[in-house]
């Protein structure tokens, strides 16, 4: 046994198996990244986005965050892709599925995407002495109380984001009614 | 080795909680046996009292009383020709009912059968079961573009529109209850499957009951919204085999059939495990503070056993009435040995009950809390399963523009305002 | 094996927004272009909250789950605009929608 499911045999709350877990997930999720950008199939570029969309929520559980993760399984892959999955259908790209898949300057954006990754990898290398080496301990069985008290406050006082929250309820409104009417035949 | 397996055994926490991975993987194969038993007897119990609802006997021919039949059906659905349309997607389409299995079985990982037997308890577990259920939705609709004809597309743009909508109200529903958790010393509520259970433990009332109606009012929301969720009469407009041809698994064909069958009666399991949690009190017997005495408590764990004795004893009423030909002489033995071994299963069980009677840590002690914590639990949920046949036997199908209708401007508003009359009323009542 | 520190989140969520850019640049199906839209989004997301963890607060997570719930609306829109537009011009092609009024 490697040492690190012993040790969670011990800890009893450590996580298990880390790096491995690590590693698969965001493997699985660069792959279906390259999956979603390169086929030529619509729906098949959906069920990529799908597993990235999946395994970027467990990468979540894995950072101590399992509210981000069960908004994104919810809210991403349960709602959004749902969506995107059916206006492929109602749009029914038959004849998108013959044509060219790429631009015809693809070359530029291709040089493009390569010069931010160079400049990513760049800040990430110099900048590599800021970032402390251990990532603090965040409790994860409070997270989510923790995240309801900043969003909508205790004890009678606002949380920090109790405003933007409400912001952005608002700005789903907007969207419901602009989709709404945006898609209507007649308005 | 043996260190590490041996020393779960007197834990009082889950699997998942106590990082032990083989006896996680031992309850998820346990799960995965209790599911399949669980769809096999869900087949033949819902042809049976679907016939006996019309007046008519269902399968008699294949074992004694048709016990045979889900094992035949199983068989010659796995015996069958695979058919793929010519012009389907063929990545696809193999990979729709896999979809749908996934998002079925996953839910299982978080549902309590007792305070230690789950697989893992999670902090977000109701977040959880409801994220993964709504990927339930991405299979049905991409099984219904696979198939590359209309009816199935048709079918499987309904299913999930309708699914979607339903989500909602469920949604409402579940945080309306998670709402009530809270009602305790700290005013911290809980999103753990477990911890709502204990909750309901700890106030002393089923969820169902408490500030009555507000509580019964998201019950019957809930359990309206589980069943349009699973796609069940009376909203099953998607799979109505008299209109659409049955739908968004018309192509499908063989095994591939079983699999969205098998997913089917796993999601209409699983929606029931939470509606059993979080209102009818998960794995907790009836009135466990009215009837609080020691004698009440060995009374009610008599309940597993005297429940297989039932069993046992109808069985054997079943054998005594079988026709006496000789043609039906193995038909006659093969219901006396189930009889008999119901009957068995009911004299251990309730060994284990007389056994374990006292409220010490023994071996069969643990046992009987252990038995007592899944029955009571298991025994809930099939109420809620007999609940879908009978349901499906009694009220005709809506039309898909009433489903949307109710499911818009009936169930949200109504969910939304009891949510918020619980909400007043939890601040009112702290 | 090496530890997951912060710095491994962070090349995955660079390879994830530069595989989105790409996606954006170069593909001519609107549709996976939207998609490709997410991908970033994802990608900024993963940031926040691997950033969330290594100074031990919470606000990297507040902002990621508002970046959800921003990128629900957008896809609403983005894709309200695309069925509004195939309904007058049957194409889905980027390179076909170049009019501003036909």
């Amino acid at each position: 046994m490697n040492p690190a499911m012993n040790s969670a045999f011990n800890a009893g709350m450590a996580p298990v198996a880390t790096p491995w877990f690590f590693y698969v997930l965001a493997g699985l999720a660069v792959a279906s990244g390259v999956a979603v950008i390169t086929r030529r199939n619509a729906v098949h570029a959906a069920l990529a986005l799908i597993v990235t969309l999946l395994s970027v929520a467990g990468l979540y559980l894995m950072l101590y965050a399992p509210f981000v993760a069960g908004v994104q399984i919810i809210v991403y892959a349960g709602g959004i892709m749902v969506l995107f999955l059916f206006v492929i259908m109602l749009v029914n790209i038959e004849r998108s599925s013959k044509e060219r898949r790429f631009n015809r300057i693809w070359p530029v954006g291709l040089v493009a995407a390569c010069a931010l990754m160079a400049l990513f990898v760049s800040a990430i290398v110099k900048g590599k002495a800021l970032f402390p080496d251990r990532g603090m301990p965040l409790p994860e069985s409070s997270n989510t109380q923790q995240i309801a008290t900043l969003l909508y406050g205790e004890a009678g006082r606002m949380g920090q984001y109790t405003f933007a929250f409400e912001i952005a309820s608002l700005l789903l409104l907007v969207a419901i009614l602009g989709a709404v009417i945006m898609t209507k035949k007649k308005i | 080795m043996p260190n590490f397996i041996m020393s779960y055994l007197g834990s009082k926490v889950t699997p998942g909680e106590a990082g032990n991975q083989f006896w996680a993987l031992i309850y998820v194969l346990i799960i995965f046996a209790g599911v399949a038993v669980a769809v096999l007897a869900m087949n033949w119990i819902e042809r049976k009292a679907l016939a006996h609802f019309q007046i008519r006997l269902g399968p008699m021919r294949v074992g004694p009383h048709g016990l045979l039949q889900p094992i035949a059906d199983a068989v010659k659905l796995m015996l069958k020709e695979d058919i793929i349309p010519a012009e389907a997607d063929q990545f696809v389409f193999w990979i729709a009912p896999l979809i749908g299995l996934l998002a079925a079985f996953t839910v299982y990982t978080v549902i309590p059968f007792g305070p230690s037997q789950a697989v893992s308890d999670m902090n977000i577990g109701i977040l959880f079961m409801l994220g993964v259920s709504s990927l339930g939705v991405l299979g049905i609709v991409v099984s219904g573009w696979a198939s590359n004809s209309h009816y199935p597309l048709i079918g499987a743009l309904r299913s999930s529109a309708q699914m979607v909508s339903y989500e909602v109200a469920m949604g409402l529903a579940v945080v309306s209850a998670i709402l009530m958790t809270s009602l305790n010393a700290t005013g911290t509520g809980t999103l753990s499957m477990i911890g709502i259970v204990q909750a309901q433990q700890q106030q002393g009332v089923w969820f169902i009951f408490k500030f009555f109606p507000l509580g019964f009012l998201a019950f019957v929301i809930f359990a309206i919204a589980m069943i349009a969720e699973t796609n069940r009469a009376p909203f099953d407009m998607a799979e109505a085999e008299s209109e659409l041809t049955a739908g968004y698994h018309t192509e499908y064909s063989g095994l591939r059939w079983s699999l969205f069958m098998l997913a089917e009666y796993a999601a209409m399991i699983a929606v029931s495990s939470i509606a059993v949690t979080l209102w009818l009190g998960g794995w907790m017997r009836p009135f466990p503070n009215l009837l609080h005495a020691p004698a009440w408590d060995f009374i009610f764990s008599l309940f597993p056993g005297l429940t297989f004795l039932g069993l046992a004893a109808i069985t054997f009423v079943g054998v005594a009435r079988m026709p006496s030909q000789s043609f039906f002489k193995i038909q006659r033995i093969g219901l006396a040995v189930f009889a008999a071994v119901l009957g068995f299963i009911a004299l251990l069980l309730l060994v284990i009950a007389v056994a374990g009677r006292s409220a010490d840590t023994s071996v069969a002690a643990r046992f009987r809390e252990g038995i007592d914590y899944v029955y009571w639990f298991v025994l809930k949920v099939a109420v809620f399963m007999y609940l879908f046949i009978w349901y499906r036997a009694t009220w005709p199908r809506y039309r898909f523009d009433q489903l949307m209708k109710i499911g818009w401007k009936v169930m949200l508003p109504i969910s939304l305002g009891v949510l918020i009359v619980t909400a007043i009323v939890g601040v009112i009542f702290s | 094996m090496v530890e997951i520190t912060t710095l491994h989140y962070l090349v995955v969520a660079a390879a994830l927004f530069v595989l989105g850019v790409i996606g954006v640049l170069t593909r001519r199906n609107v549709v996976i272009v939207l998609m490709s839209i997410e991908l970033i989004l994802n990608a900024v997301n993963l940031n926040l909250v691997a950033f969330s963890r290594m100074w031990g607060n919470l606000h990297g997570q507040i902002f990621a789950i508002f970046i959800v719930v921003d990128a629900a609306a957008e896809a609403a829109a983005g894709l309200g605009i695309l069925i509004a537009f195939f309904r007058n011009k049957e194409t889905v092609n980027v390179d076909e929608i170049d009019l501003l009024k036909w």
